[in-house]
């Protein structure tokens, strides 16, 4: 027996012509040729579901984008401005449990904050003052300490900014802010 | 590159030696692992020494592929039906017990069915399979059609096979007597109440009829 026309279907045990036949024959095949096929329609069909999902998962990080920033503007007392010398830095989460940040004193009236997570690998960045950078130690990568921005390294994104606000001696954060550039 | 279409396997029942040499052969084959997939056995080991090896008979409606739960069982464009594939078979032993010949193998160490695949990394470069070349006395045959008929003119090919109601035809032949006049070999005939005359010859096969129709 030899078959290479992948239309040539086959036979059933009981004999009765394929479209006599369950679903399931036609699904499962035995034969190579027949499990190989790939009917036009289906690749059609496979390439318009694709494109469809595609376009789908666009769709859901723009609404993420536009609806979604606004669930992090909480007000948290971070610190006081008396108890963080010039040049010193604190740990906090912002906006919740497990989401560690960062927040040093770079002079008397200027405070800033970025997430501790490294932008390449999400390993925890270590702030130095002294150098003037956030250093990943993972992959050598090193932020700027005043805005956050990439110096070297692999990572390509800056760390994303916490919005303080500074009311006498209480430092607040209002907002994180994430950025591509 | 499939097996060439006008080579054929012929099984000759009648010339087999017993001398085990395709077993050892089969076992050598790349596509089998170091497992041997043939099983030589014996037809009444009470009363002779005939034995018969059992290879895979590569139907054109496998049952092996039919019971298949997990679509693992797959023939080729050349009518070979292959071992299972590695990553479907979850080793359900199905196929192990509904061949009609008893070919499909459970192996236990590597959960998977494997089988005579006709030695395919062999037959599909156009050279026999491994107990075909090993066989002394060419019970086992690969080979064309003109070429077996000139060499065995006492003989006849049969393909088609009854086992109950269904009717199995295969692409290995089976080699009987030209006498034989049908192009059928009534396998489970004796097995059915008023289909042979004849007593079963084996002591073992007599409990299982009497068991069978109490």
């Amino acid at each position: 027996m030899s078959r290479s026309d992948p239309d040539e279907l086959t036979i059933a045990p009981d004999g009765r012509p394929m479209e006599e036949q369950p679903k399931w024959r036609r699904d499962f095949p035995i034969d190579v040729p027949e499990d190989h096929y790939v009917a036009r329609r289906e690749f059609t069909k496979f390439l318009a579901l694709t494109s469809f999902a595609f376009v789908a998962g666009q769709a859901w990080i723009l609404a993420k984008s536009w609806f979604g920033g606004s669930a992090d503007s909480r007000e948290l007392l971070v610190a006081r401005l008396s108890d963080l010398p010039v040049g010193g830095t604190l740990q906090f989460d912002y906006p919740g449990p497990g989401q560690p940040k960062l927040l040093v004193r770079l002079s008397e009236q200027e405070v800033v904050a970025f997430d501790q997570r490294c932008t390449h690998l999400s390993c925890p960045v270590i702030p130095q003052v002294a150098q003037g950078r956030f250093h990943c130690p993972c992959h050598n990568g090193n932020f700027d300490l005043a805005t956050g921005r990439t110096i070297s390294g692999p990572p390509r994104r800056p760390l994303p900014k916490v919005e303080l606000k500074v009311r006498g001696d209480r430092i607040f954060a209002v907002g994180v802010t994430e950025r591509t550039s | 590159m499939p097996v060439p279409a006008d080579y054929n396997f012929y099984i000759d029942p009648a010339r087999c030696i017993g001398c085990n040499a395709c077993v050892q052969a089969c076992s050598e084959c790349d596509t089998h692992k170091g497992l041997s997939m043939i099983q030589l056995d014996f037809i009444d080991r009470s009363r002779s020494t005939q034995t018969v090896p059992v290879i895979c008979m590569h139907c054109d409606q496998p049952t092996c592929a039919e019971v298949c739960p997990a679509d693992a069982i797959k023939r080729t464009e050349d009518g070979v039906v292959q071992t299972a594939r590695k990553a479907r078979c979850i080793a359900c032993n199905n196929c192990v017990l509904a061949c009609p010949f008893g070919v499909p193998k459970m192996h236990d160490q590597a959960n998977l069915m494997m089988k005579c695949d006709m030695c395919y990394d062999r037959t599909s470069q156009g050279l026999k399979p491994m107990c075909a070349s090993v066989c002394p006395s060419q019970a086992l045959y690969f080979g064309t059609r003109e070429e077996f008929e000139s060499l065995r003119p006492n003989s006849q090919p049969v393909d088609t096979f009854r086992f109950g109601a269904q009717r199995v035809t295969t692409k290995v032949k089976m080699v009987v007597p030209k006498s034989f006049a049908e192009n059928l070999l009534q396998i489970t005939a004796p097995l059915e109440p008023g289909g042979s005359t004849a007593p079963p010859l084996d002591p073992l096969l007599a409990n299982y009829f009497e068991e069978g129709s109490a």
